[in-house]
């Protein structure tokens, strides 16, 4: 091949490389073999303690749920995971059938018409739907609740950069957690361009003002929901929301220390041509035989540039392949069974902690879904260490982010817990006591 | 070489038959929020993975033949990395354990964080940032902080027109203002830049090789006048398989990085995502990288959250750790020499695939290319053909098409990147492919493909009567 090319060596076809930024090789070790890598790799991660060595009751956003078989296998196929964006329509109809898929399944779960085939994570779902709702709206305020994830808060803060934005903090009603009503009345105005609501909220607790909030809301209702929840709880279309946000992870794909996630991202049909990122659409072949392809593609950032809906162009394609996979698997009535199975789980769990001395569960009165706060005596850090020191590591502390709370932290179960688990966590938290 | 594609005539999930609904329980949800119904497919196990199956059976990845994207390096994704991120330990970790339990996670990012500060020439690294346009969004970001923090308001970028598509949008949607500058015989037009550059400078942001495959060598003149002006430089890496221990964006003079380990360091591209777009940044930009960074005390890891100065968050929690730990493995499999050798090989085969297009197609410009080369369809006019049917009849070969019509600046552009993970047989036969499609009857080209699932779409349609759901496909045919 060089000497098709007429160079000497390799080098030669770096001479275009002006001498004073070239470099000499790299300063890493030498490479491995593959038996090498993977004992080393390997040989890491054995420092982690999951799942059951470990039993964990974290959640707050992200949740370990069991990932059928079938699931694994379905992206397993490598013209799936190994394929790039499918901008060859033709040679690409399987990825695009399962994203419409996709799509759809997402739309039938949240009450919308459309969906974009995802966002990175549910936090910067929001932050899109921030702008878009700006973009419909014109108006600069975006009001959102105390009661959500800190780290989502400050993705969303980001976000609203470019506009500039102001955010309000509505506050959340100290007894039952939901969301204040007359707190919302006041923080919207004539610039508000969206209201978000979390359902559940960060607390774990299912807000049923949603009727309400939706009389509240001037303009545009955002909601944020947990996917698996809307299983069982009304779908955010039913009750008036414009654009409904979500992290996907829950829906069949892993925790991963935080990511990949997959950002859900669903509007009413009145909205499709302001919404952010990729989509697919149903067309016909020259034949006339159905036929699938990115559409709408004038919205974003390879044509529209500095003007696009949004920035993205790499997305969470494989997470979204996943997600529809999960849930055609699982189909509607297998998982309103998980869902149902969470909430049974959390109550369960929950009463059974409150029956330990010096904790408050749920701190919250209210229906919850699949995590609670649960209230502590002590301070939790000390509760924490405690736990981590019986083998089982319980929920996130919200002290540092919600001190009006007092001594307490927000536990997740779900159905990959088994009886012992559970066992040893109240053991343990009776030993604290 | 001949190719068939499988024509499976596959329902919608939602048109298939489902068994019915099962009835809610009660009682677990406040009876304003109750779902009065599910309308999700029930299907047995079997069913589903059939239709999956066949769905991947009408699709076309990296393992299944040549997949020349420019500008997108779709190479071989090693399959041990798979095995590696299916671990229950990476899986089944949660970003909120006590760093004490998840001692494995946190020193694959320390030590990914130091070895692509290696590769870039950098002080420092974020791992956060989801893909190479949100790592473009932190670049800016931090890039606004430091001046910010300097007592100074600047809000232009400077983009040479050979740019990628997310540079522009990345600056847009961060308010900035975009200047865009014309290039010069495939390079950045100096006396264009001195014109541009000056006191609200935010940042130039800069591909290189750029996306004609063309190393700006002049790179550091133009750093100088950036610098000169106050503003920093920007190093979109999205073409970095072509330099790998050969130069480096801090010897070249740029102050931050984005990485894209879904292209470079082989994280599989999962048909449009997830990517991660890790940003390395100098000493002086270091204070502002969003929280938490992950840190070493002894030999002890944990999470830094007392960054007074940090941008805060793009992205929830600490990054994609499912593909760092996949591009981790990669790094050390290849190590220092690997990697050199990876750039080596990437650039031959480029050079070498120019070289037998170039009796077929035209190719702007003349000289060395790195890992990619734009040639030009505009010749095809002549027989009543565009660089899209070129594209569209390759895949009656079993090619993945080029790239096309990207960059802008090159008329019907066709811009393959082959990799290094190809043999010269394939480039062989994909350079024979173009010369027999060139001499084939016009009609058979602007009909294609003919062997693929279905024949050539109707993208504009589908855009002028979106149909992006079961649910806008029902009330369309006024049904349910």
């Amino acid at each position: 091949m060089l000497r098709a090319l007429g160079a000497p060596d390799v080098d030669a076809l770096f001479a275009d490389i002006p001498a004073k930024v070239r470099v000499k090789g790299l300063p890493l070790p030498r490479g491995l073999s593959e038996a090498e890598v993977a004992a080393a790799v390997t040989g890491i991660l054995r420092a982690n303690r999951v799942g059951e060595d470990l039993p964990t009751f974290l959640g707050a956003g992200l949740y370990d749920h069991y990932v059928p078989a079938a699931v694994r296998a379905i992206v397993s196929r490598s013209e799936f995971y190994t394929a790039y964006t499918p901008y060859q329509a033709e040679l690409s109809q399987g990825v695009l059938q399962a994203l419409f898929e996709y799509q759809s399944l997402i739309c039938e779960l949240t009450g919308m018409d459309a969906a974009n085939t995802s966002m990175y994570d549910g936090s910067t779902a929001l932050g899109e739907a921030a702008l878009m709702a700006a973009r419909i709206t014109g108006k600069r305020e975006v009001v959102v609740p105390r009661a959500m994830h800190w780290e989502r808060r400050q993705v969303l803060q980001n976000y609203a950069r470019g506009p500039k934005l102001r955010i309000r903090d509505v506050p959340f009603d100290p007894r039952t957690g939901k969301l204040d009503l007359a707190a919302l009345r006041s923080a919207v105005g004539d610039d508000t361009a969206a209201v978000y609501l979390e359902n559940p909220n960060f607390f774990g607790v299912f807000d049923d003002q949603v009727d309400e909030v939706r009389r509240i809301a001037p303009t545009l209702l955002v909601v944020g929901a947990n996917p698996l929840s809307l299983a069982i709880a009304r779908a955010p279309g039913d009750y008036g929301a414009d654009i409904v946000i979500a992290e996907g992870q829950p829906l069949g794909n892993p925790i991963a220390f935080g990511g990949p996630l997959l950002g859900v991202f669903a509007c009413r049909e009145e909205y499709i041509r302001k919404m952010p990122g990729r989509v697919i659409g149903m067309t016909q072949d020259a034949d006339g035989r159905r036929a699938f392809c990115m559409t709408m593609q004038s919205r974003e950032q390879h044509i529209r540039r500095e003007r696009a809906m949004s920035n993205i162009c790499t997305n969470e394609t494989l997470l979204s392949v996943a997600s529809a996979a999960y849930l055609a698997v699982l189909g509607g009535n297998g998982l309103r069974r998980v869902a149902e199975e969470n909430v049974r789980r959390a109550r369960d769990l929950a009463k059974r902690i409150a029956l330990v001395p010096g904790f408050r569960a749920p701190a919250f009165p209210e229906d919850h879904f699949n995590e609670f706060v649960v209230g502590s005596e002590r301070p939790y850090a000390a509760v924490h260490e405690a736990l981590l020191r019986t083998g089982v590591h319980g929920g996130l502390s919200l002290e540092p982010h919600f001190p009006e709370l007092g001594h307490a932290a927000l536990f997740a179960t779900t159905e990959v817990h088994r009886q012992e688990d559970g066992d040893r966590l109240v053991r343990a938290l009776e030993g604290v006591a | 070489m001949t190719y068939r594609q499988a024509v499976w005539d596959e329902p919608l999930l939602f048109e298939k038959r489902s068994e019915p609904a099962a009835p809610p329980s009660e009682g677990l949800v406040p009876r304003a929020l109750e779902r009065p119904s599910l309308d999700l497919p029930n299907l047995r196990e079997w069913e589903v993975v059939r239709h999956f199956t066949r769905l991947s059976e009408m699709s076309f990845g990296i393992d299944s033949g040549f997949y020349p994207l420019g500008s997108c390096t779709m190479k071989y994704n090693p399959k041990l990395n798979e095995e590696l991120a299916a671990l229950p330990q990476v899986k089944r970790a949660h970003p909120y354990q006590d760093p004490s339990s998840v001692q494995g996670c946190l020193r694959i990012l320390y030590e990914l964080q130091g070895m692509l500060a290696t590769i870039g020439g950098m002080d420092a690294v974020t791992l956060q940032p989801a893909a190479g346009a949100q790592g473009e969004f932190t670049g800016l970001l931090l890039a606004d902080a430091y001046h910010r923090d300097r007592g100074e308001t600047r809000d232009e970028v400077l983009l040479p027109d050979t740019a990628h598509g997310t540079n522009f949008a990345s600056a847009g949607m961060l308010g900035f203002k975009v200047v865009e500058m014309p290039s010069r015989e495939g390079q950045v037009d100096l006396a264009a830049l001195r014109k541009a550059a000056g006191q609200r400078t935010l940042a130039l942001m800069l591909t290189n090789p750029n996306t004609l495959g063309i190393f700006e060598s002049r790179v550091l003149e133009i750093a100088d006048i950036v610098h000169g002006a106050g503003g920093l430089l920007y190093y979109d890496g999205a073409n970095f398989n072509a330099i790998l221990g050969k130069t480096n964006p801090g010897a070249m003079g740029f102050d931050i990085v984005h990485f894209n380990l879904h292209k470079t360091f082989t994280t599989p591209h999962g048909g449009g995502g997830p990517g991660v777009g890790p940003v390395g940044v100098r000493a002086l930009l270091e204070p502002y990288l969003p929280v938490p960074q992950v840190v070493r005390t002894g030999d002890r890891y944990a999470l830094d959250y007392d960054r007074p100065k940090s941008i805060g968050k793009v992205r929830a929690w600490y990054g994609s750790f499912g593909l760092l730990v996949r591009a981790y493995a990669y790094i050390l499999a290849q190590g220092g020499d690997g990697l050199e050798r990876v750039s080596e090989r990437a650039v031959l085969n480029a050079n070498y695939l120019m070289k037998r297009l170039s009796p077929h197609l035209e190719v702007p410009y003349a000289g060395l290319r790195k890992h990619e080369f734009v040639a030009s369809g505009a010749r095809l006019k002549e027989r009543g053909l565009r660089t899209l049917d070129l594209a569209k009849r390759l895949m009656d070969y079993g090619f993945h098409p080029p790239t096309v019509y990207f960059p802008h600046l090159i008329d019907e552009a066709f811009m393959p990147e082959p990799t290094e993970t190809e043999s010269k047989e394939t480039l062989d036969a994909f350079a024979d492919a173009v010369a027999a499609i060139l001499a084939e009857d016009p009609e058979v080209v602007r009909t294609a493909p003919h062997n693929t699932s279905v024949s050539r779409v109707d993208e504009v349609r589908a855009a002028r009567e979106p149909i992006l759901s079961w649910r806008m496909l029902r009330n369309r045919k006024g049904v349910g």
